[in-house]
């Protein structure tokens, strides 16, 4: 399996409103990565992520999550982990009852996991989740998706709540745990930083579209910001794909995906960090270049 | 996903279980004296009873309670099931195990329904067994005093037989659709409490009696059938009478459940009031002396006229028919109702 999501022209549409929460979504996901979900908020990442969940029926287009219709029948959805924005658990239920639901529930439950991860994390079986923290109830969630043995794990702003020691704790075991399971994992966030450490995959989500998506260390490597005298236009750089320009009396400067190199002297070229990459295609309302299918040359 | 239901459908089910189980123990302690007391002596036997007032608030307890029970069910078996689920978005934590909706709802479903007609049936039986010497009596004619009203009639039927069952088991799939739709616990058991109780009205007096084809007799009206009449108009002793709105007839059959009981002119048209004249056959207004020949004149004087009294009635022994069909058409709503359930289950979850 070496595509975990695939999507082509998916759309989404909330009943009978005019907005649609996502548009002309095409993504190809590859599997084994850690998918990181970037956008602003009401940029349609939880929809997408409920789409690929099986909670939510897309209204134009199509979705594929490993290989299947999201909603295809209870052995799909046993290859399938998700959890839901703020972490819903039974309140009323205890920790031990959460461990007792999954194992019920799921023919690939790996109860030996799931219990020295508990325990690793210090949580008591016999509290209720009412009675736990927002961090300690994220973790539980995340210990039952985990828990079934999943090949795609979808995480829908894990650490929105949580304070910055608990979501790095977070990342970090969710790190360890895709270390030692074959796992692909799609998360969403509004904060790069939680980001930048753990995803090796970027999907840039803003205004119901996509904007940018391909591997982490590509992205980085072909985007340059390139400074240089103030320029009448926007037109930037020759030979270049411009994502945002801003202007000063004196100055221009470019965000740009490069072709090549840059090989105009008169032009200051520095690399991007990660923040600096999404600011950039969250301002800019360049259009987003999909993947073409290549043709190759049989010889 | 069974113990998932039974996890999350104990804390309603339990207390509820526990209240019917309370009645059950009363029922039992009491009963066996009520079969014996029945056994020894018919004709004082209801007379006795009347005086015992826990027997008698036991008679009312067990009526309600069978009346109550699918409300109850309903508003807090059914309602919250789904809803409350919908409410926590705990549904998205369900929905991603490894079972599909369907199969979520459909185990949920039928365990509460296991459940609701096992203690459904066990309360109605309690009840209808502890009262069946009471109802005995009754058709034989003997009622009296609080126990006056046989097991056909509206009042005591719901609470009987099979039908506590049929509306336990509807009551519980309205409170689900209702969670479904509504998708908050508080009014999806607001709502559901409004549809069990509408359901329980309409089909007891709209619906029940067309279920089995009554009987009818035509007779005419004489001194030893007249129980009695209305008049309007007079508003005092003296006063002149303006017209006899309705009279009643007895049919001399006992236990069963009267629908109408009309007078009949000459041309079978059914009369709304009769004429001042006739309330001479009613005997003298309080006061005046008997008047045993304008009594007997008016008598004569009707049959001359043509009128005849109607009556349609649904006889003792219809009660187990009555039964079957009311609980057959409760629950094939139940399933239909169900099978909304299922269909609006489907699409995006909320």
């Amino acid at each position: 399996m070496t595509t975990a999501l695939r999507t082509h022209e998916l759309g989404k549409r909330y009943g009978r409103s005019r907005h649609w929460a996502l548009k002309d979504c095409t993504l190809e996901l590859p599997a084994g990565r850690v998918v990181g979900l970037v956008g602003p908020n009401g940029a349609g990442k939880s929809t997408l992520l409920g789409l690929a969940a099986g909670m939510l029926v897309p209204t134009v287009g199509h979705i594929e999550v490993l290989g299947e219709g999201p909603s295809s029948g209870a052995e799909h959805q046993a290859r399938v982990g998700y959890v839901s924005q703020d972490a819903p658990t039974y309140r009323g239920m205890s920790v031990a009852d959460h461990l007792r639901i999954g194992s019920h529930l799921n023919p690939r439950w790996d109860d030996v996991l799931v219990r020295d991860r508990i325990d690793r994390l210090g949580i008591d079986l016999r509290r209720r989740t009412g009675s736990l923290s927002g961090g300690q109830r994220a973790q539980i969630a995340l210990t039952v998706a985990i828990g079934k043995r999943p090949e795609l794990l979808i995480l829908d702003e894990p650490v929105a709540a949580l304070d910055p020691l608990a979501r790095r704790e977070f990342m970090q075991d969710l790190m360890e745990a895709v270390a030692e399971q074959d796992l692909t994992v799609v998360l969403s966030s509004h904060l790069v930083s939680d980001l930048e450490r753990a995803c090796d995959y970027l999907v840039v989500l803003v205004d119901s579209e996509v904007r940018v998506a391909g591997d982490l260390d590509d992205l980085l490597a072909s985007h340059r910001r390139m400074t240089g005298a103030r320029r009448p236009s926007d037109a930037g750089p020759a030979g270049h794909h411009v994502v945002t320009a801003s202007h000063t009396d004196r100055q221009s400067t470019f965000v740009v995906r490069t072709g090549g190199p840059a090989v105009d002297p008169s032009w200051d070229v520095t690399p991007l960090g990660l923040e600096d990459l999404v600011l950039a295609y969250l301002r800019g309302d360049a259009s987003y270049e999909r993947p073409r299918p290549t043709v190759e040359v049989i010889r | 996903m069974i113990w998932l239901t039974w996890r999350q459908l104990r804390v309603q089910a339990i207390p509820v279980a526990g209240a019917v189980a309370l009645l059950l123990v009363a029922l039992a302690i009491t009963g066996p004296g009520i079969v014996d007391a029945a056994e020894d002596g018919a004709r004082s036997f209801l007379t006795g009873l009347s005086a015992d007032a826990f027997k008698v608030t036991l008679y009312y307890v067990g009526i309600a309670a069978a009346y109550v029970f699918p409300l109850v069910v309903g508003a807090f078996w059914g309602a919250p099931m789904v809803a409350r689920e919908l409410e926590a978005r705990t549904h998205r934590l369900a929905w991603s195990q490894s079972v599909t909706r369907t199969r979520w709802l459909a185990v949920k479903l039928l365990g509460a329904a296991l459940v609701t007609v096992s203690v459904a049936g066990l309360l109605s039986w309690g009840v209808t067994w502890w009262a069946g010497p009471i109802e005995r009596a009754i058709a034989t004619g003997e009622g009296t005093g609080p126990f006056m009203v046989s097991r056909i009639e509206p009042a005591v039927f719901g609470a009987r037989g099979l039908v506590p069952i049929g509306y336990a088991v509807l009551a519980l799939v309205i409170g689900v659709l209702a969670g479904l739709v509504v998708r908050r616990t508080v009014a999806a058991m607001a709502v559901t409490l409004v549809l069990v109780l509408g359901v329980q009205l309409f089909v007891g007096v709209v619906v029940r009696a067309q279920l089995v084809e009554p009987e009818k007799a035509t007779s005419s009206i004489t001194q030893e059938n007249l129980v009695g009449l209305m008049v309007e108009g007079a508003s005092g002793p003296g006063d002149p009478i303006e017209n006899v709105s309705e009279i009643r007839v007895e049919t001399g059959r006992t236990g069963t459940w009267e629908l109408s009981n009309v007078t009949l002119d000459a041309d079978d048209e059914r009369m709304r009031s009769l004429p001042a004249w006739v309330a001479d056959c009613g005997g003298p207004p309080p006061g005046e002396s008997a008047q045993a020949g304008a009594r007997a004149a008016c008598f004569d004087r009707l049959a001359d006229e043509g009128y005849r009294q109607q009556v349609t009635w649904h006889p003792s022994s219809a009660f187990w028919t009555l039964q079957w069909r009311e609980t057959a058409l409760l629950l094939v709503l139940a399933l239909g109702l169900g099978g909304l359930c299922f269909w609006r289950i489907r699409g995006d979850a909320p």
